[in-house]
Protein backbone atom coordinates (compact mmCIF):
# COMPACT_ATOMS: atom_id res chain seq x y z
CA UNK A 1 0.00 0.00 0.00
CA UNK A 2 1.52 3.32 -1.60
CA UNK A 3 1.89 6.49 1.35
CA UNK A 4 -1.10 9.13 1.07
CA UNK A 5 -0.55 12.38 0.58
CA UNK A 6 -3.48 15.34 -0.02
CA UNK A 7 -4.18 16.63 -3.21
CA UNK A 8 -6.26 19.64 -4.13
CA UNK A 9 -7.64 20.44 -7.72
CA UNK A 10 -8.86 23.61 -8.18
CA UNK A 11 -10.11 25.73 -11.30
CA UNK A 12 -11.47 29.79 -10.31
CA UNK A 13 -15.23 28.15 -10.24
CA UNK A 14 -14.72 25.95 -8.10
CA UNK A 15 -12.86 23.19 -5.91
CA UNK A 16 -13.03 19.62 -7.92
CA UNK A 17 -11.16 17.58 -5.32
CA UNK A 18 -9.54 17.36 -2.20
CA UNK A 19 -8.74 14.12 -0.93
CA UNK A 20 -6.09 11.38 -0.35
CA UNK A 21 -4.16 9.79 -3.30
CA UNK A 22 -1.21 7.96 -3.83
CA UNK A 23 0.12 9.53 -6.58
CA UNK A 24 -0.67 12.11 -9.61
CA UNK A 25 0.35 12.23 -12.81
CA UNK A 26 0.40 15.97 -14.06
CA UNK A 27 0.73 17.17 -17.69
CA UNK A 28 4.17 19.64 -17.17
CA UNK A 29 4.62 22.64 -19.70
CA UNK A 30 8.31 20.25 -20.22
CA UNK A 31 6.45 17.10 -19.85
CA UNK A 32 4.54 14.91 -17.68
CA UNK A 33 5.64 14.02 -14.58
CA UNK A 34 4.39 11.85 -11.45
CA UNK A 35 4.47 12.98 -7.82
CA UNK A 36 3.87 10.85 -4.96
CA UNK A 37 4.22 11.26 -0.92
CA UNK A 38 7.29 13.16 -0.08
CA UNK A 39 8.39 15.22 -3.62
CA UNK A 40 10.41 18.06 -3.15
CA UNK A 41 8.61 21.39 -2.95
CA UNK A 42 8.33 21.97 -6.83
CA UNK A 43 6.70 23.90 -9.12
CA UNK A 44 5.25 23.47 -12.64
CA UNK A 45 3.24 25.62 -15.34
CA UNK A 46 1.26 23.17 -17.03
CA UNK A 47 -0.32 22.73 -20.65
CA UNK A 48 -3.52 21.18 -22.02
CA UNK A 49 -3.78 17.37 -21.17
CA UNK A 50 -4.75 14.73 -19.05
CA UNK A 51 -4.32 14.24 -15.04
CA UNK A 52 -4.42 11.47 -13.52
CA UNK A 53 -5.20 10.61 -9.97
CA UNK A 54 -4.25 7.57 -8.27
CA UNK A 55 -6.75 7.68 -5.36
CA UNK A 56 -6.20 5.38 -2.32
CA UNK A 57 -8.74 2.58 -3.08
CA UNK A 58 -6.71 2.38 -5.87
CA UNK A 59 -9.65 3.41 -8.42
CA UNK A 60 -7.95 6.32 -11.12
CA UNK A 61 -9.61 9.50 -11.95
CA UNK A 62 -8.65 11.19 -15.10
CA UNK A 63 -9.20 15.15 -15.84
CA UNK A 64 -8.61 17.16 -18.27
CA UNK A 65 -7.07 20.12 -17.56
CA UNK A 66 -6.42 23.59 -19.19
CA UNK A 67 -3.80 26.25 -18.58
CA UNK A 68 -3.10 26.80 -14.61
CA UNK A 69 0.03 24.89 -12.72
CA UNK A 70 1.41 22.56 -9.76
CA UNK A 71 2.44 23.20 -7.28
CA UNK A 72 4.31 20.73 -5.05
CA UNK A 73 4.71 21.67 -1.62
CA UNK A 74 5.87 20.01 2.02
CA UNK A 75 1.51 19.49 2.79
CA UNK A 76 0.29 17.86 -0.85
CA UNK A 77 -0.13 18.96 -4.33
CA UNK A 78 -2.47 21.70 -5.39
CA UNK A 79 -3.15 22.25 -8.91
CA UNK A 80 -4.69 25.29 -10.35
CA UNK A 81 -6.63 25.10 -13.68
CA UNK A 82 -7.88 27.59 -15.90
CA UNK A 83 -10.60 24.57 -16.72
CA UNK A 84 -10.71 21.34 -15.34
CA UNK A 85 -13.35 18.76 -16.31
CA UNK A 86 -13.76 15.14 -15.63
CA UNK A 87 -12.81 13.25 -18.38
CA UNK A 88 -15.67 11.27 -17.93
CA UNK A 89 -18.36 14.18 -18.82
CA UNK A 90 -16.47 14.18 -21.84
CA UNK A 91 -17.70 11.89 -24.43
CA UNK A 92 -16.05 11.92 -27.82
CA UNK A 93 -18.78 11.94 -30.04
CA UNK A 94 -20.50 15.07 -28.10
CA UNK A 95 -16.83 16.34 -28.82
CA UNK A 96 -17.02 15.77 -32.35
CA UNK A 97 -20.93 17.36 -32.50
CA UNK A 98 -19.17 20.71 -30.40
CA UNK A 99 -16.21 20.68 -32.95
CA UNK A 100 -18.38 20.80 -36.02
CA UNK A 101 -20.56 23.63 -34.43
CA UNK A 102 -17.50 25.45 -33.28
CA UNK A 103 -15.96 24.95 -37.21
CA UNK A 104 -19.18 26.22 -38.87
CA UNK A 105 -19.80 28.89 -36.23
CA UNK A 106 -15.70 30.22 -37.97
CA UNK A 107 -17.31 30.14 -41.14
CA UNK A 108 -20.45 31.65 -40.03
CA UNK A 109 -19.36 34.43 -38.67
CA UNK A 110 -19.66 38.10 -39.90
CA UNK A 111 -17.60 40.34 -37.36
CA UNK A 112 -14.09 39.89 -36.47
CA UNK A 113 -14.77 39.71 -33.01
CA UNK A 114 -17.60 36.97 -33.45
CA UNK A 115 -14.93 35.21 -35.56
CA UNK A 116 -12.09 35.47 -33.23
CA UNK A 117 -14.12 33.71 -30.58
CA UNK A 118 -15.32 30.89 -32.09
CA UNK A 119 -11.86 30.19 -33.76
CA UNK A 120 -11.00 30.42 -29.84
CA UNK A 121 -13.46 28.11 -29.18
CA UNK A 122 -12.39 25.85 -31.81
CA UNK A 123 -8.99 25.62 -30.45
CA UNK A 124 -9.77 24.58 -27.50
CA UNK A 125 -12.14 21.97 -28.49
CA UNK A 126 -9.35 20.44 -30.55
CA UNK A 127 -6.75 20.40 -27.63
CA UNK A 128 -9.46 18.89 -25.92
CA UNK A 129 -9.90 16.09 -28.23
CA UNK A 130 -6.08 15.53 -28.71
CA UNK A 131 -5.46 14.86 -25.83
CA UNK A 132 -8.22 12.33 -25.17
CA UNK A 133 -6.75 10.46 -28.22
CA UNK A 134 -3.51 10.89 -26.82
CA UNK A 135 -4.63 9.65 -23.66
CA UNK B 1 -60.05 65.30 -0.92
CA UNK B 2 -59.95 61.90 -3.36
CA UNK B 3 -63.94 60.12 -3.93
CA UNK B 4 -64.08 56.87 -2.99
CA UNK B 5 -63.54 55.17 -5.87
CA UNK B 6 -60.02 56.66 -6.35
CA UNK B 7 -58.88 55.99 -3.26
CA UNK B 8 -60.06 52.02 -3.98
CA UNK B 9 -57.79 52.48 -7.25
CA UNK B 10 -55.18 53.56 -5.93
CA UNK B 11 -54.95 50.70 -3.12
CA UNK B 12 -55.01 48.21 -5.66
CA UNK B 13 -52.50 49.82 -7.35
CA UNK B 14 -50.64 49.81 -4.17
CA UNK B 15 -51.15 46.04 -3.62
CA UNK B 16 -50.23 45.03 -7.16
CA UNK B 17 -46.64 46.96 -6.91
CA UNK B 18 -45.94 45.50 -3.09
CA UNK B 19 -46.79 41.65 -5.11
CA UNK B 20 -44.25 43.03 -7.52
CA UNK B 21 -41.70 43.97 -5.25
CA UNK B 22 -42.03 41.24 -3.10
CA UNK B 23 -41.21 39.06 -6.19
CA UNK B 24 -38.22 40.66 -7.09
CA UNK B 25 -37.17 40.41 -3.44
CA UNK B 26 -37.64 36.78 -3.44
CA UNK B 27 -35.65 36.54 -6.40
CA UNK B 28 -32.90 38.11 -5.56
CA UNK B 29 -33.07 35.92 -2.41
CA UNK B 30 -33.05 33.17 -4.39
CA UNK B 31 -30.12 34.35 -6.86
CA UNK B 32 -27.84 36.20 -3.88
CA UNK B 33 -27.50 32.11 -2.71
CA UNK B 34 -26.48 31.34 -5.75
CA UNK B 35 -24.19 33.92 -6.34
CA UNK B 36 -22.64 33.58 -2.64
CA UNK B 37 -22.29 29.65 -3.34
CA UNK B 38 -19.97 31.07 -6.53
CA UNK B 39 -17.86 33.69 -4.64
CA UNK B 40 -17.13 31.04 -2.10
CA UNK B 41 -16.37 28.30 -4.48
CA UNK B 42 -13.79 30.68 -6.46
CA UNK B 43 -12.11 32.06 -3.53
CA UNK B 44 -9.59 28.70 -2.87
CA UNK B 45 -8.36 29.30 -6.03
CA UNK B 46 -8.06 33.64 -5.50
CA UNK B 47 -6.53 32.81 -2.21
CA UNK B 48 -3.83 29.89 -3.63
CA UNK B 49 -3.04 31.73 -6.37
CA UNK B 50 -2.29 35.02 -3.87
CA UNK B 51 -0.03 32.31 -2.13
CA UNK B 52 1.84 31.22 -5.10
CA UNK B 53 2.63 34.66 -6.13
CA UNK B 54 3.64 35.66 -2.95
CA UNK B 55 6.26 33.46 -2.62
CA UNK B 56 7.67 33.90 -5.98
CA UNK B 57 7.22 37.78 -5.58
CA UNK B 58 10.01 37.45 -2.74
CA UNK B 59 12.57 35.71 -4.93
CA UNK B 60 12.10 39.08 -7.50
CA UNK B 61 12.21 41.44 -4.54
CA UNK B 62 14.71 44.39 -5.78
CA UNK B 63 15.55 42.76 -9.03
CA UNK B 64 15.50 44.81 -11.90
CA UNK B 65 14.16 42.35 -14.61
CA UNK B 66 11.38 41.96 -12.08
CA UNK B 67 8.06 41.34 -14.87
CA UNK B 68 6.20 44.68 -15.82
CA UNK B 69 3.19 43.92 -14.46
CA UNK B 70 4.51 43.68 -11.47
CA UNK B 71 7.35 46.57 -11.34
CA UNK B 72 5.12 49.04 -13.07
CA UNK B 73 6.24 51.39 -16.08
CA UNK B 74 7.82 53.77 -13.83
CA UNK B 75 5.45 55.86 -14.72
CA UNK B 76 2.01 56.67 -13.43
CA UNK B 77 0.73 59.27 -15.94
CA UNK B 78 -2.30 57.56 -17.23
CA UNK B 79 -4.83 56.08 -15.42
CA UNK B 80 -7.05 53.50 -16.39
CA UNK B 81 -10.19 52.91 -14.40
CA UNK B 82 -12.31 49.73 -14.96
CA UNK B 83 -15.62 50.01 -13.61
CA UNK B 84 -17.76 47.02 -12.55
CA UNK B 85 -21.34 47.20 -12.07
CA UNK B 86 -24.78 45.67 -12.54
CA UNK B 87 -26.74 45.36 -15.83
CA UNK B 88 -29.74 46.35 -13.90
CA UNK B 89 -31.26 48.97 -11.76
CA UNK B 90 -33.61 48.68 -8.77
CA UNK B 91 -30.91 47.55 -6.18
CA UNK B 92 -30.52 50.29 -3.82
CA UNK B 93 -27.70 52.55 -3.78
CA UNK B 94 -25.23 49.52 -5.35
CA UNK B 95 -24.46 51.35 -8.64
CA UNK B 96 -24.30 54.50 -7.72
CA UNK B 97 -21.84 53.74 -4.84
CA UNK B 98 -19.45 52.14 -7.18
CA UNK B 99 -19.68 54.80 -10.01
CA UNK B 100 -19.09 57.35 -7.00
CA UNK B 101 -16.09 55.87 -5.98
CA UNK B 102 -14.92 55.74 -9.88
CA UNK B 103 -16.01 59.19 -10.24
CA UNK B 104 -14.36 60.82 -7.14
CA UNK B 105 -11.16 58.95 -7.86
CA UNK B 106 -11.32 60.37 -11.51
CA UNK B 107 -12.01 63.95 -10.08
CA UNK B 108 -8.87 63.81 -8.00
CA UNK B 109 -6.66 61.77 -10.47
CA UNK B 110 -7.30 65.15 -13.33
CA UNK B 111 -6.79 67.42 -10.73
CA UNK B 112 -3.31 66.05 -9.88
CA UNK B 113 -3.19 66.39 -13.83
CA UNK B 114 -3.47 62.74 -14.50
CA UNK B 115 -4.59 61.52 -18.02
CA UNK B 116 -7.48 58.98 -17.20
CA UNK B 117 -9.23 56.08 -19.12
CA UNK B 118 -12.16 54.43 -18.07
CA UNK B 119 -13.83 51.20 -19.15
CA UNK B 120 -17.18 50.09 -17.84
CA UNK B 121 -18.65 47.53 -17.28
CA UNK B 122 -21.96 46.43 -16.98
CA UNK B 123 -24.42 49.50 -18.30
CA UNK B 124 -25.25 50.83 -15.05
CA UNK B 125 -21.88 51.97 -14.42
CA UNK B 126 -21.25 53.91 -17.49
CA UNK B 127 -25.24 55.54 -17.51
CA UNK B 128 -23.79 57.13 -13.96
CA UNK B 129 -20.64 58.11 -15.15
CA UNK B 130 -21.02 59.36 -18.72
CA UNK B 131 -22.58 62.20 -17.86
CA UNK B 132 -19.03 63.97 -16.72
CA UNK B 133 -16.76 61.14 -17.60
CA UNK B 134 -18.23 60.44 -21.27
CA UNK B 135 -15.41 61.38 -23.29
CA UNK B 136 -12.91 59.09 -21.11
CA UNK B 137 -14.81 55.96 -21.42
CA UNK B 138 -12.91 54.07 -24.00
CA UNK B 139 -15.09 50.87 -23.38
CA UNK B 140 -18.36 49.40 -22.58
CA UNK B 141 -18.05 45.42 -21.89
CA UNK B 142 -22.00 44.44 -21.44
CA UNK B 143 -22.48 41.05 -19.71
CA UNK B 144 -26.23 41.73 -20.20
CA UNK B 145 -26.60 38.30 -22.33
CA UNK B 146 -24.85 36.58 -19.51
CA UNK B 147 -26.42 34.77 -16.80
CA UNK B 148 -24.08 33.39 -14.96
CA UNK B 149 -20.42 35.04 -14.68
CA UNK B 150 -17.76 32.30 -16.00
CA UNK B 151 -13.84 32.21 -15.86
CA UNK B 152 -14.16 33.30 -19.50
CA UNK B 153 -15.86 36.51 -19.30
CA UNK B 154 -13.28 38.02 -16.83
CA UNK B 155 -10.58 36.30 -18.91
CA UNK B 156 -11.64 38.40 -21.71
CA UNK B 157 -11.68 41.49 -19.56
CA UNK B 158 -8.32 40.78 -18.58
CA UNK B 159 -7.63 39.87 -22.40
CA UNK B 160 -8.30 43.76 -23.24
CA UNK B 161 -6.84 45.80 -20.40
CA UNK B 162 -3.69 43.17 -21.12
CA UNK B 163 -3.28 44.18 -24.83
CA UNK B 164 -3.72 47.95 -23.72
CA UNK B 165 -0.98 47.80 -21.14
CA UNK B 166 1.57 45.90 -23.40
CA UNK B 167 0.53 48.69 -26.21
CA UNK B 168 1.52 51.37 -23.41
CA UNK B 169 -2.09 53.05 -23.46
CA UNK B 170 -1.77 53.43 -19.49
CA UNK B 171 0.87 52.70 -16.32
CA UNK B 172 -1.87 52.20 -13.32
CA UNK B 173 -5.26 50.20 -13.80
CA UNK B 174 -7.72 50.18 -10.78
CA UNK B 175 -10.79 47.79 -10.60
CA UNK B 176 -13.87 49.35 -9.29
CA UNK B 177 -16.50 46.73 -7.97
CA UNK B 178 -18.50 46.30 -4.86
CA UNK B 179 -17.11 43.89 -1.98
CA UNK B 180 -20.13 41.73 -0.64
CA UNK B 181 -19.69 41.29 3.72
CA UNK B 182 -23.69 40.77 4.27
CA UNK B 183 -27.09 41.48 2.93
CA UNK B 184 -27.22 44.64 4.36
CA UNK B 185 -23.42 45.71 3.86
CA UNK B 186 -21.55 46.16 0.26
CA UNK B 187 -18.95 48.17 0.39
CA UNK B 188 -17.63 49.67 -2.59
CA UNK B 189 -13.39 49.04 -3.32
CA UNK B 190 -10.95 50.34 -5.41
CA UNK B 191 -8.30 47.50 -5.97
CA UNK B 192 -5.14 48.33 -8.17
CA UNK B 193 -4.48 45.97 -10.58
CA UNK B 194 -1.56 46.88 -12.65
CA UNK B 195 1.36 47.41 -11.14
CA UNK B 196 0.08 44.11 -8.98
CA UNK B 197 0.54 44.97 -5.10
CA UNK B 198 1.28 41.45 -3.82
CA UNK B 199 0.73 40.99 -0.43
CA UNK B 200 3.97 41.09 1.48
CA UNK B 201 4.54 38.13 3.41
CA UNK B 202 7.09 37.18 6.58
CA UNK B 203 9.86 37.08 4.99
CA UNK B 204 12.19 35.54 7.87
CA UNK B 205 9.15 32.26 8.09
CA UNK B 206 8.90 32.32 4.51
CA UNK B 207 12.19 32.16 3.28
CA UNK B 208 13.43 28.54 4.39
CA UNK B 209 10.14 27.01 2.54
CA UNK B 210 10.70 29.27 -0.64
CA UNK B 211 14.64 28.67 -0.91
CA UNK B 212 14.80 24.80 -1.55
CA UNK B 213 11.29 25.17 -4.61
CA UNK B 214 12.56 23.88 -7.89
CA UNK B 215 11.05 25.72 -10.87
CA UNK B 216 10.15 24.04 -14.06
CA UNK B 217 10.34 26.76 -16.35
CA UNK B 218 12.42 29.16 -14.31
CA UNK B 219 10.80 31.34 -11.97
CA UNK B 220 11.00 34.58 -14.23
CA UNK B 221 8.94 32.47 -16.92
CA UNK B 222 6.42 31.04 -14.42
CA UNK B 223 5.51 34.41 -13.04
CA UNK B 224 5.60 36.27 -16.18
CA UNK B 225 2.55 33.10 -17.09
CA UNK B 226 1.40 33.79 -13.48
CA UNK B 227 0.68 37.46 -13.30
CA UNK B 228 -1.39 37.88 -16.44
CA UNK B 229 -3.62 35.19 -14.96
CA UNK B 230 -3.67 36.89 -11.34
CA UNK B 231 -5.44 39.99 -13.56
CA UNK B 232 -8.21 37.29 -14.83
CA UNK B 233 -8.38 36.20 -11.69
CA UNK B 234 -8.63 39.44 -9.62
CA UNK B 235 -11.39 40.53 -12.31
CA UNK B 236 -13.33 37.19 -11.81
CA UNK B 237 -13.03 37.49 -8.04
CA UNK B 238 -14.33 41.11 -8.05
CA UNK B 239 -17.15 40.18 -10.90
CA UNK B 240 -18.88 37.13 -8.27
CA UNK B 241 -18.32 39.60 -5.43
CA UNK B 242 -20.43 42.23 -7.17
CA UNK B 243 -23.14 39.43 -8.52
CA UNK B 244 -23.43 38.79 -4.79
CA UNK B 245 -23.36 42.43 -3.74
CA UNK B 246 -26.14 43.39 -6.34
CA UNK B 247 -28.24 40.21 -5.40
CA UNK B 248 -28.01 41.51 -1.62
CA UNK B 249 -28.37 45.09 -2.40
CA UNK B 250 -31.82 44.32 -4.54
CA UNK B 251 -33.15 42.40 -1.88
CA UNK B 252 -32.54 44.86 1.15
CA UNK B 253 -33.64 47.16 -0.95
CA UNK B 254 -37.18 45.30 -2.50
CA UNK B 255 -37.47 44.33 1.41
CA UNK B 256 -38.03 47.71 2.55
CA UNK B 257 -40.06 48.22 -0.84
CA UNK B 258 -42.47 45.78 0.23
CA UNK B 259 -42.42 47.01 3.65
CA UNK B 260 -43.05 51.32 2.49
CA UNK B 261 -45.71 49.46 0.43
CA UNK B 262 -47.26 47.39 3.35
CA UNK B 263 -47.18 51.16 4.99
CA UNK B 264 -49.14 53.04 2.24
CA UNK B 265 -51.50 50.38 2.07
CA UNK B 266 -52.34 50.71 6.01
CA UNK B 267 -52.89 54.36 5.75
CA UNK B 268 -55.04 54.76 2.36
CA UNK B 269 -57.01 51.57 4.27
CA UNK B 270 -57.61 53.77 7.17
CA UNK B 271 -58.65 56.99 5.43
CA UNK B 272 -60.94 55.00 2.56
CA UNK B 273 -63.10 53.66 5.83
CA UNK B 274 -62.92 57.24 7.48
CA UNK B 275 -64.83 58.59 4.45
CA UNK B 276 -67.13 55.96 3.84
CA UNK B 277 -68.44 55.74 7.14
CA UNK B 278 -68.51 60.05 6.84
CA UNK B 279 -70.36 59.21 4.06
CA UNK B 280 -72.86 57.29 5.48
CA UNK B 281 -73.07 59.08 8.43
CA UNK B 282 -74.12 62.22 5.75
CA UNK B 283 -76.32 60.29 4.06
CA UNK B 284 -78.16 59.49 7.57
CA UNK B 285 -78.32 63.09 8.59
CA UNK B 286 -80.04 63.82 4.65
CA UNK B 287 -82.31 61.09 5.52
CA UNK B 288 -83.42 62.11 9.37
CA UNK B 289 -83.45 65.58 9.03
CA UNK B 290 -85.63 64.95 6.08
CA UNK B 291 -87.90 62.92 7.92
CA UNK B 292 -87.75 65.44 10.97
CA UNK B 293 -89.07 68.48 8.52
CA UNK B 294 -92.05 66.35 7.82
Amino acid sequence: MAEVFQFELVSPERLLLSEEVTQVVVPGTEGEFGVLKNHSPFMSTIKPGILKVHKADGSVTEFFVRGGFADVAVGGLTVLAEQAVPVSDLKPEVLAQQIKDAQEDVSDAKDPEAKRKAQETLAQLLEVEQALKAA
Amino acid sequence: MPSLKDLRNRIASVKATQKITKAMQMVAAAKLRRAQEAAEAARPYAERMGEVLANLAVAFEGRDDAPKLMSGTGNDQVHLLVVATAERGLCGGFNTNIAKLARDKARSLIAQGKQVKIICVGKKGYDAIKREFGSLVIKVVDLRSVKNVGFSDAHEIAGTVLSMYEAGEFDVCTLFYSEFQSVIAQIPTALQLIPAVLPKKDAAADAGASAVYEYEPDEAEILEDLLPRNISVQIFRALLENSASEQGARMSAMDNATRNAGDMIDKLTISYNRQRQAQITTELIEIISGAEAL
